[in-house]
């Protein structure tokens, strides 16, 4: 596939400028950002913890990015994390097998997902408020589950899935790399993404060319249920609890953030899930940065509001436009300015 | 009658372009003061540009418009409001949430010390709406009142802001009849007393009960302005249709149909389509006609699965087929380019070679790609088949104009290879090139054994390439004409067969 490399890099390109930009002020306010030690079998360092603290958001805005190129959005995803690490603990401390409760979990985060589909796709209700149902009563859902205490537990097996390592590298990263590369290829190698950003495009003219969006919306808001159970499955174990008032609280937002970051439509069509995970990374280098600048903590989520601020704004139309323009206004003129609406009906006509 | 003095309102040479189509070319509509005027056409003859050309809604691209002599060009509805020229649309442009009292005065309320002065307010309205026959408590909201009463309001509303010109776009759209009567009772008192109203409908009934003089658009062109005292509705329904076509209507080649392949038995839904029957053999192109809201789309539709039937059954090949959506509908060999090809046609922002790829691949299921080389392929081939223009076809297929937006939905259906082509309209909105090209290619789609089923209100066009012309009115099917009953006079007959009084 030649035609697609060089494309995929054009896609990411802004989001990759942007990353960078974020990392060097990492940089300058701490110029040890870069140290990568090799301690206890792990890999330590501040870059490492970016993709480590980063896996909740880059896991939940893969399945938003699927459900945004719908035309959708999903608000409840971090009620559902809260949900699936409250199940999972619950499974764990019953004296059932990490894997029990890992799939448990999982199988909490699909209903959720399916739930959501459901009300979407054939109830036809809009997204924002079919969604909205689930983020409020999520987490009541998930203090009955943990009856209303933070549910701690002890398992080896699933404190692994958060805090452990596979081949040095810490576990929450393999996962979400891991997960992202399956649904690009899940996406791109078969012809799912082009079915999905048809429906986000325009759903009328794509039920009528025979595709089955009914199924696919919901099979849309299943995935992204799962991503976001996987996701609570990780800050249960890595906090070896589940708080179901706290885990997840607001990541449904992050996550939308980091779609938008990435460069996707909020109005659906086209997507690129490696541009979203890249908007992932370029929201915890912004909470890396103010971390480590040693800012007094009040002001970090003004201090981030008004970094998100700066990379919408590069990313806006106008500003697009004006750079295109900057550009036009070179050394060549555009030339054909003369009569725009009286040629274009001729050029048709020949 | 009226053919006095100069005109109130003289539009000449307006043309209207738009991206790869002329919307309005040279139109001239005279507005005499006391008439009513009946604007008429097909949907997409370009009534609704040249009333946004009036309006200013539109920036004409060419024209002029003069009111009582004097040259106006009005940048906005607001703008053309003041000079005089109001305009009530079928969907009624006011709050209905508001009173009688404050729709009528919004924005110039009788003030008392900067305040509004609500009962000053009531009693002018109450006073404004006698005039036209209506007696009511102008203190309620608007919605309380129906959908005539509202008309009538916005009606009102427009003479006190304007006074000069009305226009009327499809007023009676979704009125009975005796809220038609009160309408046309107003309509009647405003042209007594002066004003020129212009009058947009599709039923014919009505212009003919109303109106003085009338002006026919197709395609963007004035075929014809009338003095409807002297014409019969016949009359009309040929200018509208047109038959200018005429002369290039080929001998149809003496192919027989080929073997039976659809067999439609009282298909219906309720308030769409009456029980409807026919026969599609392989190798035959039927043609649906009949004039707006007959039942031409709603039959397509009901077809490919796109509605439901609540009644009636259809065998495919003799076994009976349950097409319960478009989905099934593919599956069984059925493919339809619908009449609105941006909003059910086309996947705007998706590259041509999607667009083209998309009904073949949700055909094979999303586990089997088709692989990048022969979506190559295919695309290339229809491009080259059906003589695509465009630049790449990776661009987004919105960016085409609309006669290669129409051949690549065509492409799409013929990569499915279907028995059943379903076109409904296949050739609005298209330039003359594409136009030709797209008959061709249905004359050459059924030498080759395809069935296809055409909707078209191109009459010239449906007699050049059907082989049977199924007649629909107020979505009953009336008349099967076949062989050499075959032509625009017999279409237009069985369509304007004496309507029924007051089915309108």
């Amino acid at each position: 596939m030649p035609a697609t490399t060089p494309s995929l890099f054009k896609r990411i390109t802004p989001q990759l400028l942007i990353l960078a930009v974020v990392i060097g002020l990492n940089f300058l306010v701490f110029p040890d950002f870069f140290d990568v030690s090799f301690r206890n079998g792990r890999l330590f360092g501040n870059l490492v913890d970016v993709f480590n603290r980063g896996a909740p958001v880059a896991l939940l805005c893969i399945g938003m990015t699927l459900v945004i190129a719908t035309k959708g959005i999903d608000l409840s995803v971090g009620a559902v994390m809260a949900i699936a690490g409250a199940t999972a603990a619950s499974l764990v401390t019953d004296g059932y097998g990490w894997g029990t409760a890992l799939l448990g979990a999982l199988a909490t985060g699909a209903l959720c997902g399916f739930w959501n589909g459901f009300l979407v796709a054939v109830l036809r209700i809009q997204p924002i408020v079919a969604t909205l149902v689930l983020m409020v009563a999520g987490r009541g859902i998930a203090q009955l589950i943990t009856e209303g205490t933070i549910l701690t537990f002890n398992n080896e097996g699933l404190i692994r899935l958060g805090a452990g390592t596979f081949m040095g590298i810490p576990t929450p990263i393999v996962i979400w790399l891991a997960l992202g590369t399956l649904a690009t290829i899940g996406v791109r190698r078969t012809a799912l993404g082009m079915l999905i950003e048809s429906i986000g495009v325009n759903e009328a003219s794509s039920r009528l060319a025979g595709i089955n969006s009914r199924v696919l919306l919901i099979c849309v808001y299943l995935a992204s249920g799962l991503c976001a159970a996987l996701a609570g499955v990780i800050v249960a174990a890595d906090i070896k609890g589940a708080d179901a008032n706290n885990a997840g609280l607001w990541l449904e937002l992050d996550a939308i953030l980091a779609v938008v970051i990435g460069g996707n439509s909020l109005l659906g069509g086209r997507f690129s899930i490696v541009a979203s995970l890249i908007g992932a990374l370029i929201i915890q280098s912004v909470n890396s940065v103010i971390l480590l600048s040693g800012m007094p903590p009040e002001f970090n989520l003004v201090i981030k509001a008004l970094l998100i601020l700066a990379i919408l704004v590069i990313q806006s139309p106008r500003v697009a436009h004006l750079i295109y323009m900057l550009r036009a206004s070179g050394p060549e003129r555009l030339p054909e300015r003369q009569r725009p609406s009286v040629q274009e009906p001729k050029e048709d006509a020949l | 009658m009226t053919t006095p003095q100069a005109p109130l309102l003289h539009a000449s040479g307006i043309s209207k372009f738009f991206p790869g189509a002329v919307a309005l070319d040279e139109v001239e509509l005279k507005l005499y003061p006391g008439e009513v005027h009946a604007l008429l056409g097909e949907n997409g003859a370009g009534k609704s540009t040249l009333i946004k050309c009036l309006t200013g809604a539109y920036r004409r691209d060419g024209g002029t418009i003069t009111l009582d002599g004097e040259d106006i060009d009005a940048k906005s509805t607001a703008e053309s409001q003041e000079l005089g020229i109001g305009t009530v649309y079928q969907e009624v442009n006011l709050l209905p949430n508001l009173t009688v009292a404050e729709n009528l005065f919004m924005g110039r309320q009788p003030t008392r010390l900067g305040l509004v002065n609500r009962r000053q307010m009531n009693t002018q309205a109450r006073e404004a709406l006698l005039g036209y026959g209506l007696d009511l408590d102008p203190g309620e909201p608007l919605n309380s009142f129906s959908v005539a009463v509202q008309q009538v309001v916005a009606i009102a509303r427009a003479v006190a802001l304007s006074g000069k010109v009305l226009i009327l776009d499809e007023p009676t759209a979704s009125l009975d009849r005796d809220e038609v009567d009160l309408l046309f009772g107003v309509i009647r008192q405003l042209k007594d007393s002066g004003l020129s109203i212009v009058f947009i409908t599709h039923f014919l009934d009505q212009v003919f009960e109303i109106s003085d003089r009338a002006t026919v658009l197709r395609n963007g062109r004035v075929v014809g302005e009338r003095l409807l005292a002297d014409v019969t509705q016949h009359d009309v329904v040929t200018l509208m249709l047109g038959r200018q076509l005429e002369a290039t209507v080929q001998d149809r080649k003496a192919g027989k149909p080929g073997a039976l392949l659809l067999e439609i038995n009282d298909l219906a839904k309720r308030g769409m389509i009456e029980p409807f029957s026919m026969n599609l053999h392989r190798g035959e192109v039927v043609g649906l006609a009949g004039l707006l809201g007959s039942g031409r789309t709603e039959t397509a539709n009901l077809l490919f699965g796109a509605v439901q039937a609540d009644h009636g059954k259809m065998l495919i090949d003799g076994r009976e087929a349950r097409i319960a959506n478009p989905r099934d509908a593919v599956a069984q060999g059925f493919a339809m380019c619908p009449e609105d090809r941006k909003t059910h046609g086309i996947v705007g922002d998706l590259s041509v070679r999607d667009n083209i790829i998309l009904a073949l691949q949700a055909r094979q299921g999303w586990m089997r790609p088709i692989p990048r080389a022969k979506v190559h392929e295919i695309a290339e081939h229809y491009v080259k088949a059906l003589d695509i223009r465009l630049a790449s076809l990776d661009m987004p297929i919105r960016l085409l104009s609309g006669g290669n937006q129409q051949k690549a939905l065509l492409a799409r259906w013929l990569a499915t290879e279907p028995d059943v082509l379903i076109l409904d309209e296949p050739t609005r909105g298209i330039d003359v090139g594409a136009h030709a090209e797209i008959i061709a290619l249905i004359e050459r789609l059924r030498e080759n054994g395809m069935a296809l089923l055409v909707a078209s209100s191109e009459l010239e066009e449906l007699v050049a390439y059907s082989t049977r012309v199924v007649v629909l009115r107020d979505r009953h099917q009336v008349r099967e004409l076949t062989g050499d009953e075959i032509t625009a006079d017999n279409i237009v007959h069985a369509i304007a067969a004496e309507p029924e009084k007051g089915a309108a």
